[in-house]
């Protein structure tokens, strides 16, 4: 199993509470995946800024002088915004990779959950609510988000076997079910030069979509890509700078429900996770059709 | 003179009034344990469900015939293994709705989730809306009718019963189907293995038209669908086939 939810406001008014709708979705699918929890959220993307959001298994120790240190070496005051086990670090757009690389070297215990103009990504072991909590989730504000509950079947339950993961600048994938030919397809993707946190199945479906797209594909294409070479099951929800998007495997086992009004387009693994939405009463709520791509974007 | 002594027997307390279930207030299992507890359904003939929002299992496991509506939308396995209960939901249902139904009646107003009906055995389930992916897979005797369309693989190892859909049919309909009767008023996106297009006998109109009676449907005819079913090839290995395995 796996609960996955999503949700894109078109209504600015909602902006404020984007974290706390979408924490209480993730948490209404608890029973589909207690062992941990991710949320990307998307906003306050600010002009020529960008984010960085990195994990330390030692926040105390690696968080503290990261901005004193890293502006040393960038040449630019970065600002670092921790919470919990996570931080976010601000930096120049144009320095993001060279920032990227030095917080690794200075930090070899960090690891990089994504980075991009708007997107902040959490993720942790524990119950949905204790991973809202520890990250204060709730009191998020922005344009969108996606949000993941796991029940690990393939990989251990570890923060980096978590999802969302990240597939490039802004972008990051969840995914409910399983690939069968991930090994593989790994292998083949580290020929390429591509590195692997995890043996994590959705770390590969991750690394597929930055390869496709690294290669020159937009996502939309990458995702009709993924048909042809991923094979098992999967409901995927992929977040962008803009919008975000579904995919189901053509056999679609693995449930998908959207309801959209003219505030929201919502996306959960049941509809459980919708029920207490504003306005869900009078939403349109359908099903997914399989082998289809479906974006929204701003 | 005759004298009657009927007038002196106790009336027999029924709750014509319906019991109400919240279920924002009462956990799930109070309402399944009370349907289950019922000693005799003409005590207590009605009952309401409110504020479902997506529970999963709601009135599932039914054995007696009283009427349960469901004021919402329901989640996974809503009036599953259903025996002579006739549950209504007001609303959408998830994954299952009524998976190995025995006998009684499900109607579900808005749209139902994959596999609806599955491995039922009994019964009647109506869907009003549409129902997704393998609505009636291995169906062993209920009949299911869908006044929108069917999603993929519908009917996938049907063994017996009928299968009504006022809509379209998606991908592999009846794929590997064994007895069960298949009527389709609208396109079939395709067939599956061994599943082909039927003759309508008078027979099979009789049948269609006693089915859409209980489904209380009146605006269509049983001359508008076409039956599908098994081509029986299936059912015994075939030597040709050997290289396959």
């Amino acid at each position: 199993m796996c609960g996955i939810v999503g949700l894109f406001l078109k209504d600015k008014s909602l902006e404020p509470q984007l974290g706390a709708l979408l924490s209480e979705m993730l948490v209404l699918l608890t029973d589909r995946g207690p062992d941990s929890a991710g949320i990307a959220i998307y906003g306050g993307a600010k002009e020529g800024r960008a984010k960085i959001t990195i994990q330390s298994p030692s926040p105390a120790r690696d968080f503290p002088k990261l901005a004193v240190e890293l502006e040393k070496e960038i040449g630019a005051r970065p600002t670092v915004t921790v919470k919990s086990t996570h931080a976010v670090v601000e930096v120049p757009a144009d320095k993001v990779g060279e920032a990227r690389e030095v917080i690794l070297a200075l930090r070899p215990d960090v690891r990089i959950m994504g980075s991009g103009e708007a997107v902040e990504i959490y993720k942790e072991v524990g119950l949905p609510e204790a991973v809202a909590k520890r990250f204060d989730l709730s009191a998020m504000t922005g344009t969108h988000g996606i949000g993941h509950t796991r029940m690990a079947t393939e990989s251990a339950v570890t923060t980096m076997g978590a999802h969302p993961f990240s597939t490039g600048p802004d972008q990051c994938l969840v995914h409910n079910g399983s690939l069968s030919n991930h090994n593989n397809l790994r292998r083949e993707l580290k020929r390429e030069g591509m590195s692997f946190e995890t043996e994590n199945d959705t770390e590969v479906a991750a690394a597929y979509l930055s390869s496709k797209i690294a290669h020159g594909q937009n996502l939309g294409e990458a995702l009709e890509s993924g048909l042809k070479d991923l094979d098992g099951f999967y409901t995927f929800v992929v977040g962008t700078k803009n919008g975000f998007g579904v995919l189901r495997d053509p056999i679609a086992c693995k449930p998908a429900v959207l309801a959209e009004t003219d505030r929201y387009v919502a996306f959960g693994s049941e509809y459980r996770a919708l029920a207490n939405l504003p306005g869900i009463e009078d939403a349109k709520v359908w099903e997914p059709e399989p082998s289809t791509v479906y974006f929204w974007e701003h | 003179m005759n004298v009657s002594n009927v007038a002196t027997a106790p009336a027999r307390a029924v709750n014509y009034a319906p019991r109400v279930f919240d279920l924002a207030a009462t956990p799930l299992r109070e309402l399944n344990l009370a349907l289950h507890q019922i000693a005799d359904a003409a005590d207590e003939p009605a009952w309401e469900v409110v504020n479902p929002k997506g529970s999963h299992a709601v009135a599932a496991g039914v054995d007696k015939p009283v009427a349960v509506e469901v004021r919402g939308s329901v989640g996974y396995y809503c009036g599953g293994m259903n025996d002579g209960g006739e549950i209504t939901v007001h609303g959408s249902a998830g994954p299952g709705v009524g998976e190995n139904m025995m006998s009684g009646k499900i109607v579900v107003k808005g749209d139902a989730s994959q596999y609806a009906g599955a491995t039922g055995r009994g019964g009647l389930l109506v869907i009003e809306g549409n129902a997704s992916s393998r609505c009636g897979i291995s169906m062993k005797g209920i009949d299911i009718v869908v006044r929108g369309n069917v999603g993929h693989m519908s009917a996938f190892m049907a063994q017996s019963g009928n299968l009504v859909v006022l809509g379209d049919a998606g991908d592999a309909l009846g794929d590997s189907i064994y007895e069960a009767k298949l009527f389709v008023r609208g396109s079939v996106k395709s067939l599956g293995a061994d599943c082909i297009k039927k003759k309508m006998h008078p027979k099979h109109l009789a049948r269609l038209q006693a089915i859409l009676d209980r489904a209380g449907i009146t605006d269509v005819k049983p001359e508008e669908f076409t039956r599908y079913g098994s081509a029986r090839t299936l059912y015994n290995f075939n030597i040709d086939n050997a290289d396959a395995y």
